[in-house]
């Protein structure tokens, strides 16, 4: 286990050196320069040329990438063109927010679609199975950024529950509170939507578990419905589930872009974009490592504990 | 969470229940937390009232909070080019000079009084005596030639704490900066340049405290001090900038307790903030927004036209536009009143020609802007020998500083064309690949660019696009090939000339020329609007498009 755990950590790295050359490859290949996009209108050659000696921009494409890269290696990201301070800062506290949305809407959708897809499948046929599923199948069907603004009207402008944007420092003056606050809306309207898949899988995982054997011997052992539910037939209908908890966390950590620019979240995704149009070539390849290096530590973080949940994967 | 489902494994039942126990009770603060929100009480701006940073004066009430674009790149006045981050600077700093309170002039402001020699060379400045930076250090000559000397000598110790991205554009003309006396300062230029005096007061002639500078290094555009009517207090990163009043500062303390600027990139989101309170004041306001704003009794609108140019240019190296009579049919062809009150919602209004209105002196007030007529445009257009229509090739951008509403202002013009039996295919790009297109000249590519500039003076902009010999090859911004002789002495003669009479007369003239030969379609100017709840006083929006706060106050 320790082993298969080590190579694919391992595995990582090459991943990580081509996304990073892919990146500087597509910020050096597509059109217009950080110099140009610092300097706007007054971006003439004589001034772009002295901006570009002063930002190291001047020397050759393949020497910038590999002093990069040199850089990265000690743990230097390098300093941002266009915010004028260490890409390694600005990435931590971005993440930071990133990490906190996506983990909020984790939460939600797991809480919301565990349940929901439990009660779905226990209930089959009656109502509550009707509305958890119309509820998924509409929940799936809604575009989460759309859904952020009826959020807004309905709950900030109309109900003034809570705040339309912004985000405060968790350990800030503010405190916890505030943080949870400006919380509620952008995770719950992310979560929403990826909530619908997990109930439906739930469900349908959950469905064919119950019809098994074991779970008619559990019952006429004469064990209670609530411990044959959860304790037999959801412990193996979830391992089908965790997979998919794990590509949905990488839909909430991508879908966040979106919920981000609707609620001015200082997310990660929306700094790529920005970054991306202001050319700030060190801060997207920054960005996208540490995205990649994310998507691939949850994927292996997903198979680890199905291989956990379900020692057949851990014997082969 | 992957620890917690590993546990699982020892005693799922038990477990699970745990989990879910703790989920539930993360949801219930969560709702309870909503809870917390209904009160019915809620502060005009909650965002402020609980930071006990920013309060000052109890008797000034809440900071104001100001909702702005984007997040800054730095507060170091030198190192910054985006108005975004001149709203915060010229609230933290001051110049030597600074704008008036209603135009593009200048008066004093640390320089209480100066001299030019004859030949404009020679610049002397007399220096406030009452004023010490944020940090403490005193404000003297010395700390003036150091500011400039940072920015424009590479072999200064802190030019490396840069980069300094416009000092060349504003001040590439100072030889040599002279401390004569404690508060006495001398600029020598290379050769004359007329600007000068008013990049002083363009933000990036702000100035910093030197002691901040070598303490903080780099790093001092997160560690900024100035003398201005705020001291800068926190920067919290994509959240917030706080600054509070300067109590002491040298043209009277600031009417409230500080202000927070809170960057907010989505405009429909700065919209809300300010309707559900989170900020009292917002700028860039959309076009869409403006007219519902305004009719709300709460809040005010301001509008105010700047010194902005959105225009077409056009390829004068190739037919159809080599033939004068089709620029002019084009500058006739296209509605532009239609095109500010429709597509911007009058958030701009129509421009006459190459320099912007807000000038003032050096505007033309006897231009009239070529009207709307598409009869005459299809006279020119038959006598220039296009009677049976004619395809061009029209470059529109996604979006850009500056650009308004681009796409939809492409396609307005495109429908106009169209009318008049000019068939224009628009192929849109990218903001930065369209500069990138554009600046190296349209040539083969294009007949029709669409192209705006805001700019510190009148100098700038008809200087690098209007001359022949500011084509692109040559470093310049004159995309269009545009050539006339008459054109290029004035404008060379404008720029080194000091006396203001003369420069005046000679943009005049530049325009009537300009304006003849249409190398552009000029459409319109850009309004800066802000929005701001109605209890805000003192609070004007300035041609510059700065965003001057001292003397704001609550009623």
């Amino acid at each position: 286990m320790r082993v298969y755990a080590l190579r694919r950590i391992v595995q990582v790295i090459p991943v990580l050196f081509g996304v990073s050359l892919l990146a500087f490859g597509m910020m050096v290949l597509i059109p217009g320069d950080p110099a140009r996009a610092i300097l706007g209108s007054y971006a003439t050659p004589e001034n772009i040329a002295t901006l570009e000696r002063q930002l190291a921009l001047d020397r050759p494409l393949p020497v910038q990438y590999v002093t990069w890269l040199g850089n990265l290696l000690t743990g230097d990201f390098g300093r941002s063109y266009s915010l004028n301070r260490p890409v390694l800062d600005e990435l931590t506290e971005r993440f930071a927010a990133t990490l906190l949305l996506a983990g909020a809407a984790l939460l939600i959708m797991l809480v919301l679609g565990l349940t929901a897809g439990i009660i779905a499948a226990v209930k089959q046929h009656r109502w509550q199975d009707r509305v958890f599923t119309v509820g998924a199948l509409v929940g799936l069907s809604v575009p989460s950024f759309w859904l952020a603004m009826i959020f807004i009207v309905v709950f900030s402008l109309r109900l003034g529950w809570f705040p339309t944007s912004g985000m405060r420092p968790a350990f800030g003056p503010s405190g916890p509170m505030d943080v949870l606050h400006h919380l509620v809306l952008p995770a719950t309207a992310l979560a929403l939507v990826a909530s619908g898949v997990i109930a439906r899988l739930t469900r349908s995982s959950m469905l064919e578990v119950l019809r098994q054997d074991y779970v008619r011997t559990a019952t006429s052992k004469g064990l209670t419905r609530r411990v044959v539910i959860l304790r037999h037939a959801f412990r193996n209908a979830i391992v089908t589930v965790v997979p998919v908890v794990g590509v949905q966390v990488g839909f909430l950590l991508g879908g966040a872009v979106y919920i981000e620019t609707v609620f001015g979240w200082p997310g990660i995704g929306r700094m790529l974009v920005t970054a991306i149009g202001t050319r700030d070539i060190l801060l997207v390849q920054g960005g996208v490592v540490l995205v990649a290096f994310t998507y691939v530590l949850l994927n292996l973080a997903a198979d680890l504990v199905q291989a956990v949940l379900d020692p057949r994967i851990r014997l082969q | 969470m992957t620890t917690q489902m590993q546990r699982w494994t020892s005693g799922p039942g038990r477990r699970l229940r745990t989990v879910m126990a703790s989920l539930l009770a993360v949801s219930l603060v969560l709702a309870a937390c909503g809870g917390d929100a209904a009160d019915p009480e809620t502060p005009d701006d909650p965002d402020a009232a609980d930071d006990p940073g920013a309060a000052g004066d109890a008797d000034l009430g809440d900071p104001l909070v100001v909702g702005q674009v984007a997040e800054p790149a730095s507060l170091d006045p030198h190192q910054v080019t985006a108005v975004n981050d001149f709203r915060i600077n010229i609230n933290l700093y001051d110049g030597l000079v600074r704008y008036e309170d209603d135009s593009l002039g200048v008066e004093p402001a640390l320089a209480t009084d100066w001299e030019i020699s004859d030949d404009g060379l020679l610049y002397t400045f007399a220096l406030r005596d009452d004023v010490s930076f944020h940090d403490g250090s005193p404000f003297d000559a010395e700390a003036v030639k150091f500011n400039f000397d940072r920015m424009l000598d590479e072999d200064h110790p802190d030019h490396d704490t840069g980069p300094f991205p416009l000092a060349n554009q504003f001040f590439g003309q100072v030889a040599e900066v002279r401390a004569v006396e404690d508060h006495v300062v001398e600029f020598e230029l290379s050769q004359p340049f007329a600007p000068f005096l008013s990049n002083l007061a363009y933000p990036t002639g702000l100035l910093i405290s030197p002691a901040a500078v070598e303490e903080h290094g780099e790093d001092v555009g997160r560690n900024p001090s100035g003398t201005g009517p705020y001291v800068f207090v926190e920067w919290l990163g994509n959240e917030r900038v706080t600054l509070e009043r300067n109590p002491d500062y040298w043209d009277g303390p600031p009417g409230v307790s500080g202000v927070v600027f809170r960057p907010i990139t989505e405009s429909q989101t700065r919209v809300t903030e300010l309707l559900s309170g989170g900020v009292d004041l917002i700028v860039e306001v959309p076009p869409d927004d403006v007219a519902p704003l305004r009719d709300d009794s709460d809040l005010t609108v301001q509008e105010q036209a700047g010194p902005h140019v959105w225009f077409l240019i056009l390829n004068l190296a190739e037919a159809p536009f080599d033939d004068v009579r089709m620029r002019q049919a084009l500058n006739y062809a296209i509605d532009k009143q239609s095109l500010v009150d429709d597509v911007l919602q009058g958030t701009a209004s129509v421009a006459a020609g190459p320099i912007a209105e807000a000038f003032g002196w050096a505007y033309n007030p006897d231009l009239e802007p070529y009207p709307y007529d598409p009869e005459r445009a299809r006279e020119l257009i038959e006598e220039a020998g296009y009677g049976d229509g004619v395809d061009v090739t029209f470059f529109v951008t996604e979006g850009g500083s500056g650009m308004l509403d681009p796409v939809p202002m492409g396609e307005a013009i495109q429908a106009d064309l169209r009318e008049v039996g000019i068939d224009a295919a628009i192929e849109t790009y990218e903001w930065n690949s369209f500069l990138d297109e554009v600046n190296a000249g349209i040539e083969g590519k294009a007949d029709m660019a669409q192209m705006a500039w805001m700019t510190a003076d009148p100098d700038t902009l008809p200087y690098l696009t209007l001359r022949s010999n500011a084509w692109p090859e040559d470093g310049g911004f004159n995309s269009g090939y545009y050539a006339n002789p008459e054109v290029d002495a004035l404008l060379e003669a404008a720029q080194v000339e000091t006396d203001q009479d003369e420069r005046a007369r000679r943009y005049h003239e530049m325009q009537e020329i300009v304006v003849e030969d249409a190398p552009w379609v000029f459409v319109a100017s850009w309004k800066q609007n802000a929005a701001m709840s109605a209890d805000i006083q003192g609070f004007e929006v300035h041609p510059s498009f700065l965003l001057r706060l001292h003397d704001v106050s609550r009623s």
